[in-house]
């Protein structure tokens, strides 16, 4: 099977509000400086391309017909989209190089989250007869399982708190952070609670922005003359919906996932994991059998700053970075969807 | 299921979100001017073509718009339609004609109202001219221009619309 | 190079203005159970769900792949949701076909659906937004002047339109899955029918349906497991370009025109109307007929209106290149399913297993979809044979 290479990553800075700008304002300059990583011109320089984004974060069906705004498609182009995190969009790019019709393709996930509010717009993927006319907010259910964890003995509040002390400390050295700092774990622990037992330092703060991404094969990559980082196993997985079914101080799709990927093949030297909520950090730390040796989230992750539907493409991104740059040789990341991480993605990346 | 029970079909189960709509920095800078009367494209740097109303790109190139070209309210019937379906809530009443509309100076069309008109004279080619409402109720819409309505000029060949200089046509 | 890949089993609801009798998971689980009992086999048999709609908003529901993982038997195995506008069908059978074309599974089902009836389209298509002007106006209201521009530029008589509305409707008739069955439907009813956007009368627009459409895709080494003839993939291409551009031609789209030639340069095609022996296409208003049949190559441009009343496409009128043969969208329209009931009836024909509307001896087909403001295509060939 083909090998895919990552030759190109950028991401905006996290906003909590991108003020005027609109989807194809946010896009461009994400994929401007991909192009110009690789010394490509626009869309019509990789043969396909694939995006993700969601109507109800900005209100508006089909937002993502005004990105294709953005491309310079004239003439016509190779094109998809995924109602998903951008990561699933690497994941339909790589079907297609695979299957022999690209050889290489530019993906970009973006959101404008500020529009509306967040936890209530994502209460309404629940099932829509029994869940979503209880308006069960996001924040609430990972409040839950965050209770079923420390009820259970787990996690500890100060282990939740160390999560997001860690994540702002490394978000210092992360130029597109929304937050980042010095902040000590007593600090954190004597705020009050928000929707308990999370405090409000332990949910991501919701952002606006755009990420872009090239992938190609590694000729390609070679015949381009840039480095790139070699995607050596990706996986996703779903669990059920319905959330009294499931162990949710688990999370078994991830567990699947790392394992067809080949997480456990070869030293973890980062790790990149989307999650939203600190605890949710320890879970899937643990179901990707993650130990000491394994830096988690060096870019502060999304605790720093999370773009919705871009994320979990973001999450590839920064382990790419660190790859091409030579800190590290080998790492993880990770993407999520759906309440208390119900689909997961995981890809393993390795230097060339 | 009890004999007596009704088996139940359907639940009413109303959604509402609210959303601040923005709608985008290029769009905003067009909004600002037609507030007070005045019609603003953009020229794309690449293929030189003016976006009216800007969306902040140009479409076929994907390069951010940022020239901006002041327009006269005067253009030209590219297409249109009689709409006659009844819609929920729709405070216009049919039958109405929405026409694809291109400027004068300006090379792609937008959709809007055509008054002041026999429906069944509407036609490609046809001049036709702004009507706007009184300035006092001037906001930042496309909706301060009330509708187009036909004008007495002589009509635009096929081949020239969406290519008139922003002088206009003299036929 | 591509691994080969076949259609072991298809499945479809019957198609009506509302489903009152099954909620939107029962939908989507009624197709995919008829497409695995089609295909012989069980949800454990399946590697992937790949799940396509058109917007969210249709039905209320955010990201509903979310809630429907369970209906699909998914649970522990990779599921995708893919929204392409109204091309959306055609392109999630192509992201479907891709998961074993690529070599990474053996066996995946495939699942669009739209249950038009739980919210409302024509107001999720129009959302005011500010700023904007509110016309209200629907799709018809976007599509109507680009036909008229078809008509001024070919020349064509004001009944073909017409034609093709009788026409499709005389197809659906055949086939029991149809929303609308009007076997006794005249040309003169379809011009007494009420103008909604001139020139598109009541009679000549697609109705909205709720339905679902799915389809099982085997690698080629699992194809002997499933009892029907296969219908081998032949070739998959998707085209975008932009809404609005200075220059867009908007009546004969190039998005489509590179499509059709790369799908038929796959499949060996050199002259569609001879090669094919029948095909699906997404013809939501009855002009679009003779736009498509120029846009796909089937006639020279301007002329696609003569082989429409020449009888050509009417497998009534035993023509040599029957189209909708199921009725098309014409007589059934979920929207987010509409496409791939395309790519699926084409599948049907050359399997063999089209009922009543059957093209006799159909070996080679193509199934089309396209979206937005006619800027997205996708489109698949399908054979009785591998090459």
């Amino acid at each position: 099977m083909k090998d895919i290479a990552i030759v190109a990553f950028s991401q905006s800075d996290c906003l909590a509000r991108a003020g005027a700008a609109n989807e194809v304002e946010l896009i461009m300059p994400q994929l401007r400086a991909v192009f110009s990583q690789v010394g490509l011109n626009n869309a019509q320089d990789v043969d396909f391309v694939c995006s993700g984004s969601c109507d109800y974060l900005q209100g508006a069906a089909f937002a993502f017909v005004a990105g294709v705004d953005a491309l310079g498609a004239v003439p016509p182009i190779k094109e998809s989209h995924v109602e998903m995190d951008a990561a699933w969009a690497l994941y339909e790019s790589i079907l297609k190089i695979r299957m022999g019709q690209a050889d290489s393709a530019l993906i970009y996930g973006f959101g404008k989250s500020s529009s509306g509010e967040l936890p209530i717009v994502l209460s309404q993927q629940l099932d829509p007869y029994y869940l979503a006319p209880l308006w069960v907010d996001t924040v609430s259910l990972a409040a839950m399982q965050a209770r079923m964890l420390l009820e259970k003995e787990l996690i500890t509040e100060r282990a939740m708190a160390q999560v997001v002390a860690r994540a702002r400390m490394h978000g210092r050295n992360n130029p597109h952070a929304q937050l980042g700092g010095e902040v000590s774990v007593d600090e954190l622990l004597a705020a009050p609670t928000f929707v308990s037992p999370l405090r409000e330092s332990d949910c991501a703060p919701v952002a606006d922005g755009a990420a872009a991404m090239i992938i190609c094969t590694p000729d390609k990559a070679r015949e381009w003359g840039v480095p790139y980082a070699l995607i050596s196993g990706i996986d996703h997985r779903i669990e059920t919906h319905n959330l009294g079914m499931r162990d949710l101080t688990d999370s078994v799709s991830t567990r699947l996932a790392a394992q067809t990927a080949g997480v456990s093949r070869g030293p973890v030297e980062v790790a990149e994991v989307y999650a939203p909520f600190s605890h949710q950090e320890i879970i899937l730390g643990r179901a990707l059998g993650l130990g000491d040796e394994t830096v988690i989230n060096p870019s502060g992750g999304v605790m720093v700053g999370n773009l919705m539907m871009a994320s979990g493409l973001s999450r590839l991104g920064e382990v790419f970075r660190r790859i091409v740059s030579g800190e590290v040789s080998r790492g993880v990341a990770h993407a999520t969807s759906g309440p208390c991480l119900q689909h997961n993605l995981v890809a393993v990346l390795e230097s060339a | 299921m009890s004999e007596d029970t009704a088996a139940v079909t359907r639940i009413e189960t109303p959604i509402y979100l609210k959303y601040n709509f923005t709608a985008g920095s290029a769009p905003a800078r067009f909004l600002a001017r037609i507030r007070e009367g005045v019609l603003t494209g953009q020229r794309c740097p690449r293929c030189a073509n003016v976006y009216i109303p800007p969306r902040g790109s140009c479409p076929a190139c994907g390069v951010a718009t940022e020239e901006e070209v002041v327009l006269p309210d005067k253009g030209t019937v590219q297409s249109f339609t009689v709409v006659a379906i009844p819609i929920p809530n729709n405070p216009i009443k049919p039958p109405f004609v929405i026409a694809n509309l291109v400027l004068d100076g300006a090379n792609l069309s937008f959709i809007h109202l055509m008054s002041e008109c026999e429906n069944s004279e509407v036609r490609i080619g046809q001049r036709v001219q702004a009507v706007w409402k009184p300035s006092s109720e001037w906001t930042h819409a496309m909706d301060n221009i009330r509708y187009f309505k036909s004008i007495d000029e002589p009509d635009v060949p096929i081949e020239k619309i969406g290519k008139l200089p922003l002088s206009g046509w003299e036929g | 190079m591509a691994k080969l890949a076949a259609v072991v089993g298809i499945g479809q609801t019957h198609y009506k203005t509302r489903r009152s009798d099954v909620s939107i998971a029962g939908l989507v689980r009624e197709a995919a159970v008829n497409a695995l009992e089609d295909a012989g086999l069980g949800w454990d048999d399946i590697d992937a769900v790949i799940i396509g709609k058109a917007p969210d908003m249709f039905e209320g529901v955010v990201m509903p792949e979310i809630y429907l993982t369970d209906a699909l038997g998914c649970n522990g195995k990779p599921m995708l949701r893919v929204h392409t506008a109204g091309s959306v069908g055609g392109s999630t059978a192509i992201v479907a076909a891709s998961h074993v074309q690529s070599g990474m599974f053996k066996r995946v089902l495939t699942v669009t659906f739209e249950k038009q009836s739980e919210s409302n389209a024509m107001w999720a298509l129009s959302t005011p937004q500010p700023f904007s002007v509110h016309l209200n106006a629907g799709a018809g209201g976007y599509f109507a002047p680009i036909i008229r521009e078809y008509m001024r530029r070919s020349g064509a008589p004001y009944d073909v339109g017409i034609k093709v509305a009788v026409k499709d409707r005389l197809h659906g008739a055949r086939n029991p899955l149809s929303h609308l069955q009007l076997p006794n439907i005249t040309p003169q009813e379809v011009e007494d029918s009420m103008m909604l956007w001139d020139p598109i009368r009541f009679l000549e627009a697609c109705p909205s349906s709720d339905g679902a459409c799915a389809m099982v895709i085997a690698a080629e080494d699992l194809v002997q497991q499933s009892p029907k003839p296969p219908a081998w993939i032949r070739g998959v291409a998707m085209r975008s370009e932009p809404t609005m551009y200075a220059g867009r031609e908007e009546v004969n789209p190039q998005a489509g025109r590179d499509c059709a030639a790369d799908v038929y340069r796959q499949a060996g095609i050199t002259d569609p109307r001879k090669d094919l022996d029948c095909a699906e296409v997404y013809v939501p208003f009855s002009w679009y007929e003779p736009m498509w049949l120029e846009n796909l190559g089937f006639a020279p441009e301007g002329e696609g209106w003569k082989l429409t009343m020449s009888g050509a496409t009417s497998l009534d009128e035993g023509g040599d290149i029957p189209w909708n043969c199921s009725g098309g969208v014409l007589s059934s329209n979920p929207i987010g399913a509409s496409g791939m009931i395309r790519f699926a009836e084409a599948a049907r024909q050359v399997r063999g297993d089209a009922g009543d509307h059957q093209v006799e001896n159909a070996k080679l087909a193509l199934g089309h979809a396209y979206g937005g403001g006619a800027q997205f295509f996708s489109m698949w060939v399908v054979g009785a044979n591998k090459s």
